[in-house]
Formats: structure tokens, C-alpha cells, sequence
């Protein structure tokens, strides 16, 4: 064996000049597929952490019909979550939330409103809310944080009032005056034009809730590991009139528009594939007919035409594994460094992503999975044109062979 | 003890449409350790004879025995294994493995055959010796002249131990000296360890050397006579 490898491996070499042009086409293949992935995946992470940091969480324990009708109505007492035992290696961290719309005044001016009740400590930590300050203090007891979208719009400034008007616990009206502590930018379009942050008990009380909550939302380790946590949760419910839904639940349009662009993205990869392949195969192509007499005297003295095909196929692995890592080695570096720098877009572009609901970043994910995808996809490519060489020989007659 | 033995053997192309007897009801034997010369002009068959003598083609009618075994219903893998068992090949070309040296093309033959390290190593030496190339064993065929190489191919015909050594024109791309030398090599390989060669060739020299020569004419045989 060590002699075909051996073999193989100055065959590789002998025409030089071929060996790179086809292993920088694959490499340069595997490079691009494995960036297109890392943004793609990496943007999909960012997307999902965003809307769970600051929506849903990855798990949200509700009152059962609160999904269904999300109304104050359906909130629930934050003292039934106390009795229950939620931790969880896989579970990083879980906040209270309170959610509610209002109409918010100021002057003339007069916006629907999305209130956000939450424990500014906790919330510090679970989606980085005091990160988004741009102006004022973030701790306040019976201010609010405004979004700057919606704080233009209104007018309002760190140290205006604001005026809230809206529905309370079963029906109470609820309405209330509260100074602007701190101006907050989201990265979330929706989040910033109309979002209004304050303290979990100043919300509470001003929908005459006490202690209710409308979602517990719960942070993973891993986003994609929700079913298991969900069943283990579910478990932990039983008889209570509490549910708990996986943030695919929760945002399926979030869902269908990463599965869209997922499958989106690999209609470019296969033609992108489809272009390798054929250099790939016009590569296998040269390699045979060219050595038709050379494989043909190896056969006359005595080596089977399986032995053949062997060394013809170390030779094909060899050179496909050439391209895959120098595509790979190409590639870490620019991910890695995209990884920790993303690209933020600015002008036309960051506006056109605004205007899709998206932030204005490409964000790459380092993840194993990206290069072994792409490796793995041209190794399949590979074998797949690597019949034709197979059957070449596997046909070759001798005297044929012996006179080309 | 007859190493070949063909009877009534021919080759016919294109048996449906236009028939071509390339080889034409060939009947002969050859005794082990002789030193035998196919000759005739250019197109009478002898390419193609030695072809069906060393299992690279097959015959129309006839029948070829290497050994006493007959090689005519053999599969093509089962004739690829006897070939590397029992026949050495020379081609015109020399026609080694152009990326190994020549230790290594000698020894690519005892790779097929499973041979041990030990074996293929002292057997390799040994050729390597006594084709008077021991000197160039870590040089590979593009650093090696015509008559060197033609030296390699025929070590790595005989490193497999063949009954016989089949050699195409062996002498075709070589100049004087050089084909004196490797008739030199054959000839006391032939006397003193009785290895049976047969070659065809137009070359003069390679015909004074011969003790058997076979002229072919249009596929027949016109004359047999040792010399």
C-alpha cells in the first residue's frame, strides 16, 4: 500500500502545473462556499440570538392561552415560577417579562407603544439592554428607557415626561406620567421604533397587575437544543396552568426565512459546485486519456486492472484532499477574523437591511460544521465524476491501450 | 521442457465484414532457454504474436499453452495474474514508471507479487548488479540514458522470475553501443541461468545473436531454423 501511495503521490506531481490549477479551483471553491456559509450561518445566529435575547428567549414559559391571545389578561403570577426548580446545566440564565401596548404622548405627539417590564439587573445580562443605552442612566426606579426611534418621532429626550395610556388587568384603565431616564438604539429595527423599557414593579403598576408576568424567558447553551429542554420543562409544568414553547414556536417566520435562505444560499453553492465539478472532471479526464498507454503497460505486466483503479483513486483523493485543504487554511483565517470582527454595513446598505427588519451587520459563525460541509461536498462531488475514470479502466482493452 | 507451445493459432480482424488474418494457423514450440528471434517486415505479425504468446490479446483459433497451461479460457483478471507470474515483458519503449527510480521499478513487480521487504530488496541488488547498473538504482528513467533504461525494463522482467521474457523490439530505440551491451546482458542471463528470451525485431544485430530464428510473412511462418 505504501508504494501506491507512494505512487499516487509523485503521479500527483508530475504535472505540476495541472495539480494547482485544479487544487486552487477546488480551493478557491471550498474558500467561497466556506464564507458564504459562515455568513450565512452567522447571520442566522445573530438573528435568532437577537429575537431571543430580546423577544422570546429560546424556551418562554407563558400561562397556557397567552400565545394564542397575547393579552395582559393572560399573564400570570411570577410567584408560581418561585415553587418550580429550573436549574439546568443547559439553561444559562431566565428573566421575568411583562409585556403590553400603549398609546405614548408627548406634546402634540401621540405613537402606539410596545411596554417591556423587566428587571433592568437581569435584563443587563440576558440581552444586554444597558449595552443599547446612548444617553441618560440605565438604572431608574419609575423612569422609562425609551427606544431613540420612537423617542424622535415623540420628540422626547432624557428628562422629558412621557405620557402611557392603555388597558390594565381585566379591563382597569391604565394610564401614567413618567420622566425619560436614558435613550436605548436596538440593532432590531422593529425594537426601535417602538419600544419602551421600563422597571418590571413601575410596569406592574401601571397595568394594576402585581406580580404578574406575561413570559419567563429562558436562555441556552445551545439554540438549537429546545426540544429536549422543552420536554424536560414540560415535565417540570405538569398540573400547572403554565406552557413553555421553543422559540421556533414562537417565531416561525423567523424560521421560514432562515430556511428560505438556507436553501437559497445552496442553489448558489450547487452552482457554484457544478463549476468546480466540471473543471474536476475535465481534470479526471486529462488524467486518463493521457495515461491510456501508461495504464495500459501497467496492466500488460501484471498489474490487475482493480490495482489500477486503486492507484488511480489514492491519486483522485489525494488531489481532491490537496484543494479541500488549501481552501480550508484559506478560509480559517478570514472567518476567524470576521468572527470577531463583523462587517457592519453602513449608508444604502445598512438602510436597505432596516428596512427588512434586519441589522445592519454580517456577522460570520466559526463553526466546524461549515468546513466539513464543503469538504464533504466536494469529496461527494468527486467521487461521483470519479466513476468515469473508474470505468475507463475498468474497459480498457490492452492492444488498445498499448497503441495510443 | 517446452515453456511455449502454440497450435494452429490465428488472428483474424474484422471477422464479420472484411476478414484480416493477421496470424495465420501458427504452430510452434518453445524449449526452455532458448534465445529465439522473430523476424519479417514491417506489418507480418510479429507484434501481434508475441501479443497472444504473452496474453495481451487474444486468439481467433488456436491455442497458446505457457507451461502446459492453456491461457485461452482464462479471464482477463486471471490473464493479468499469470502474466505477472510467469511472463517478463520488454517493450520497445522501455516503458518504466516514470516517477520511480529504477530500484523502485524493479521492485514494483515483487510489490504485486506480495513479495516480503528482504526478497525484493536482495533480488533488486542482484539485477541491479548484473545488468552493471547498480550505480543509477536511485535515479528515475528521465535521468537515465535509452540503454540504461532498457537495462531497468529488462531487470524488471526478470525480477518477477518469469518462465520467459518477451521482448518487443527491444533494441528499436538504442544505438550501437548500447544494443550491444544489453545483447551482452541477455545473452550470458540466457546461457549462464537458462532464461528463455524471444523477441522480435528487424534489428541485424539482435538476429546474429539469436540461436532460433522464426521469420514471419503475412502472418505466416516461412521459415524456423536454429543457428
Amino acid at each position: 500500500m505504501i508504494l501506491y501511495i507512494k505512487l499516487a503521490w509523485r503521479n500527483v506531481w508530475r504535472s505540476k502545473k495541472r495539480t494547482w490549477i485544479t487544487a486552487s479551483s477546488i480551493a478557491f471553491s471550498v474558500f467561497f462556499a466556506c464564507l458564504m456559509q459562515s455568513s450565512q450561518l452567522g447571520s442566522y445566529d445573530n438573528m435568532i440570538d437577537n429575537s431571543a435575547r430580546f423577544f422570546t428567549g429560546h424556551l418562554g414559559i407563558h400561562q397556557v392561552d397567552f400565545w394564542e391571545d397575547q393579552i395582559i389578561d393572560n399573564s400570570f403570577d411570577q410567584q408560581a415560577l418561585f415553587e418550580l426548580d429550573l436549574t439546568n446545566p443547559s439553561i444559562l440564565m431566565g428573566v421575568p417579562r411583562l409585556s403590553s401596548f400603549a398609546l405614548a404622548s408627548h406634546g402634540d405627539r401621540t405613537k402606539g407603544a410596545a411596554l417591556f417590564g423587566v428587571s433592568l439587573e437581569e435584563e443587563a445580562a440576558f440581552s444586554y439592554l444597558e449595552r443599547k443605552l446612548i444617553k441618560g442612566d440605565y438604572n431608574t426606579e419609575r423612569g422609562v428607557l425609551m427606544a431613540a426611534g420612537l423617542a424622535a418621532n415623540l420628540n422626547l429626550n432624557v428628562g422629558d415626561t412621557l405620557v402611557l395610556m392603555g388597558q390594565g388587568y381585566h379591563g382597569v384603565n391604565a394610564a401614567g406620567k413618567y420622566s425619560v431616564t436614558g435613550i436605548l438604539k436596538f440593532p432590531i429595527p422593529a425594537l426601535n421604533q417602538g419600544a419602551i423599557y421600563l422597571p418590571l414593579e413601575t410596569l406592574q403598576e401601571f397595568l394594576s397587575a402585581p406580580n404578574m408576568i406575561s413570559s419567563y424567558s429562558i436562555l441556552l447553551e445551545d439554540s438549537q437544543d429546545t426540544e429536549g429542554m422543552k420536554a424536560h420543562i414540560e415535565t417540570i409544568l405538569k398540573g400547572k396552568e403554565l406552557g413553555v414553547m421553543t422559540w421556533q414556536e414562537m417565531l416561525p417566520d423567523l424560521v421560514s426565512s432562515i430556511e428560505l435562505d438556507y436553501y437559497g444560499g445552496w442553489v448558489i453553492l450547487i452552482i457554484l459546485y457544478v463549476v468546480i465539478g466540471f473543471g474536476i472532471f475535465g481534470t479526471f479526464l486529462m488524467m486518463i486519456k493521457e495515461r491510456t498507454y501508461e495504464l495500459g503497460i501497467l496492466n500488460a505486466i501484471g498489474m490487475t486492472k482493480r490495482r489500477v483503479q486503486i492507484m488511480v483513486a489514492i491519486e483522485i483523493f489525494l488531489l481532491i484532499f490537496l484543494g479541500v485543504l488549501l481552501g480550508v487554511l484559506m478560509a480559517t483565517p478570514i472567518i476567524l477574523y470576521f468572527w470577531s470582527n463583523p462587517i457592519l454595513l453602513s449608508g444604502d446598505a445598512a438602510l436597505a437591511m432596516e428596512k427588512f427588519g434586519y441589522e445592519p451587520i454580517i456577522p460570520f459563525a466559526l463553526n466546524f460544521k461549515i468546513f466539513y460541509n464543503q469538504g464533504i461536498s466536494i469529496f461527494i462531488i468527486a467521487l461521483f465524476l470519479a466513476i468515469y475514470p473508474m470505468l475507463a479502466i475498468k474497459q480498457m482493452k490492452i492492444i488498445k491501450a498499448l497503441k495510443e | 521442457m517446452k515453456v511455449i507451445e502454440l497450435k494452429n493459432l490465428s488472428k483474424i480482424y474484422n471477422p464479420d465484414t472484411i476478414p484480416v488474418r493477421a496470424i495465420n494457423d501458427v504452430t510452434l514450440s518453445v524449449e526452455e532457454g532458448e534465445f529465439t528471434a522473430i523476424v519479417g517486415p514491417s506489418g507480418c505479425g510479429k507484434t501481434t504474436l508475441l501479443n497472444m504468446i504473452g496474453g495481451l490479446d487474444i486468439s481467433s483459433e488456436g491455442s497458446v499453452d505457457i507451461g502446459g497451461v492453456s491461457i485461452n479460457e482464462m479471464s482477463e483478471s486471471e490473464l493479468t495474474t499469470f502474466r505477472l507470474q510467469h511472463i517478463g515483458f520488454v517493450f520497445q519503449a522501455y516503458n518504466l514508471i516514470p516517477v520511480l527510480t529504477a530500484k523502485e521499478n524493479i521492485e514494483f513487480i515483487m510489490v504485486l507479487q506480495n513479495r516480503d521487504a528482504k526478497t525484493m530488496q536482495e533480488r533488486s541488488d542482484d539485477l541491479l548488479d548484473r545488468m552493471g547498473i547498480k550505480d543509477q538504482r536511485d535515479r528515475r528513467p528521465s535521468e537515465l540514458s535509452g540503454g540504461q533504461q532498457q537495462r531497468v525494463a529488462v531487470a524488471r522482467a526478470l525480477a518477477s522470475r518469469p518462465k520467459f521474457v518477451l521482448a518487443d523490439e527491444p533494441t528499436a530505440n538504442l544505438d550501437s553501443g548500447s544494443t550491444e551491451a544489453l545483447l551482452d546482458t541477455m545473452a550470458k542471463l540466457n546461457k549462464e541461468e537458462k532464461i528463455t528470451f524471444i523477441f522480435s525485431t528487424h534489428d541485424q544485430r539482435v538476429i546474429d545473436r539469436a540461436k532460433r530464428i522464426i521469420k514471419l510473412v503475412d502472418g505466416e511462418i516461412v521459415s524456423d531454423e536454429p543457428r
